[in-house]
């Protein structure tokens, strides 16, 4: 073991993190468990769904902010130069689609002439004009970004434990801290 | 690197862990569940029991004509709700009558059940849709019950018909459904669209500016004298009667319904949209309802909503009746199917009156 202090996320990337890792899996569960059901779960759960992607929205925007204004730590040296690409690439995915996806849900209601409640009595304005043909086409994309977004979720969090458990280099205590 | 002991159990840990949250994942799904109900499975019982799919109509209902207009609350239903429709005032609003077919191109005479959507537009954002039909009450209470009847008239494509002992074995064994179909043979059949009252159907939980929660149904009783159709002349009347008759009369002048608040007395159902509330109950007039433009759903704007009862402004939610979030479910899959579909053929109303409407060249 090494005497050097190991490099870290900054906190408010590390809280960020984890509470964004929350959320964002808790999303997923909450938007395929709504289509799975007729019962009272799908109007509770769909009215959660609204509030809870503007929520992330706005804190994968602060996140965005956080991540670009605080240097992250170095990939350790050693790491084969197609993990890097993957590492950086899959990287670059999550961001795109934790702001694309609430933004998607936004349009697809507005263009479905859906109100865009986020809680009772609060709507928010629409972000593009109603035409359900639109709708059609972008709720068929947020189905397929948030089938991908699982599926990157699931190979980050195989990567990390990669990392942490196989390579033990470092790269996930980078930010369990 | 010092020499380690072999890493394939952490290989097992890290599978275990990802096998893990894809269960989860796949559980809540539903994958795991398969008597789970979903709209996409209700949706897929109605297109079996129309026979085919009907690209870019509504599952239910399919055949239709746009309305628009205005409500003019006088404020007395604020006494129940908070709801901005309540407040004295005046709001737009737009819908859709339709009746019971699951095919556009089918004949009036066939399928006379007739339904109002309706899209309150209300001030900052909100809105209050309904799904209202010529009767105070539906033909089964469950989400459960409307599958099973769905797919007891699923069209068997060797002979084109549903199976006949099916539907029959379905009511033999729901005295509720049975109920209604002797209820419903003695409700008179409106003669127009203009001359009918839509009931809500379902009860809904209302709430006023006080914080006061009250169970309610509603109804919109029309201005236009009630009479009803005479089924024997049904044989000789032309295959859109009901549309050509209100898009007629649309012309003519306006429309009027009032909308009638009926607050639960204790003990009411709630739950339950086969069971009619019986006796003496309050009752409120909240405003008027008038209907000043009717058109084609080619010429109209109403083929891009969908009347999904559960969108509700502050001030009314839904009730513990199990068919109102099966609803908003299935209305959504069905809107979200035709979404991405292209009419091929136009609904019969359509084919007839093209052009009818703002905009049609003679």
């Amino acid at each position: 073991m090494s005497a050097m202090p190991e490099p870290r996320f900054t906190l408010p990337a590390r809280v960020l993190h984890w509470l964004m890792a929350i959320l964002i899996y808790a999303m997923l569960l909450i938007g395929v468990g709504m289509l799975s059901t007729v019962s009272e779960r799908y109007t509770t759960l769909l009215s959660w769904h609204r509030p809870l992607g503007i929520a992330i929205l706005i804190l994968a925007l602060i996140r965005w902010v956080v991540r670009l204004t605080h240097q992250a730590p170095p990939l350790p040296a050693d790491l084969p130069a197609f993990q890097v690409v993957l590492a950086k690439g899959s990287h670059y995915l999550l961001y795109a689609l934790m702001i694309a996806l609430p933004l998607i849900g936004w349009a697809m209601q507005s263009a479905g002439g859906y109100p865009v409640t986020l809680w009772k009595g609060f709507q928010l304005f629409p972000i593009l004009p109603h035409d359900i043909a639109v709708y059609g086409v972008l709720r068929r994309l947020h189905a397929v970004a948030a089938y991908a977004f699982f599926a990157l979720i699931l190979g980050h969090v195989g990567a990390a434990l990669f990392h942490g458990l196989v390579r033990r280099d470092g790269v996930l205590k980078s930010m369990t801290g | 690197m010092p020499s380690s002991p072999s890493p394939a159990p952490r290989y097992v840990l890290i599978g275990t862990l990802l096998v893990a949250l894809l269960l989860l994942f796949a559980w809540v799904r539903g994958v795991l569940s398969p008597a789970r109900i979903s709209g996409d499975k209700i949706t897929d019982a109605l297109q079996g029991a129309a026979g085919k799919i009907f690209p870019g109509y509504r599952r239910a209902h399919a055949k239709g004509v746009c309305v628009a207009g205005s409500f003019a609350s006088n404020g007395a239903g604020a006494a129940l709700s908070e709801a901005a429709l309540l407040a004295a005032g005046q709001v737009p609003v737009m819908g859709r009558f339709s009746i019971d077919a699951k095919d556009p191109t089918a004949p009036d005479a066939k399928a006379l059940f007739h339904a109002l959507g309706l899209r309150f537009v209300l001030p900052r954002g909100e809105e209050w849709r309904m799904a209202l039909d010529q009767t105070p009450i539906f033909i089964v209470s469950t989400p459960q019950d409307f599958l099973d009847l769905q797919l007891a008239s699923q069209v068997d494509p060797a002979t084109g018909k549903p199976d006949p002992a099916k539907v029959p074995a379905f009511i033999g064994t729901h005295p509720e459904t049975r109920a209604f179909l002797d209820f419903i043979k003695a409700w008179p059949v409106p003669s127009s669209f203009a001359n009918g009252t839509y009931y809500s159907i379902h009860a809904f939980r209302v709430t006023n500016a006080q914080g006061q929660a009250q169970m309610v149904r509603w109804q919109f009783e029309p201005e236009t004298p009630f009479t009803a159709l005479d089924p024997a002349t049904l044989g000789d009347l032309p295959p859109n009667f009901l549309f050509d008759e209100l898009l007629g009369r649309m012309t003519q002048g306006p429309l009027r319904w009032h909308l009638i608040l009926i607050a639960a007395n204790p003990g009411d159902p709630t739950s339950n949209a086969t069971v009619q509330w019986q006796g003496e109950h309050r009752r409120i007039d909240a405003g008027v309802l008038t209907l000043d433009h009717a058109s084609t759903e080619a010429e109209g704007a109403c083929v891009g909503f969908n009347f999904d009862p559960t969108i509700l402004p502050r001030g009314v939610a839904i009730s513990d009746d199990p068919l109102l979030p099966a609803r908003s479910a299935v209305y959504s899959a069905s809107f979200r199917r035709r979404s991405v579909e292209t009419m091929t053929t136009p609904d019969a109303i359509t084919a007839e009156h093209k052009g009818y409407g703002p905009g049609a060249t003679p």
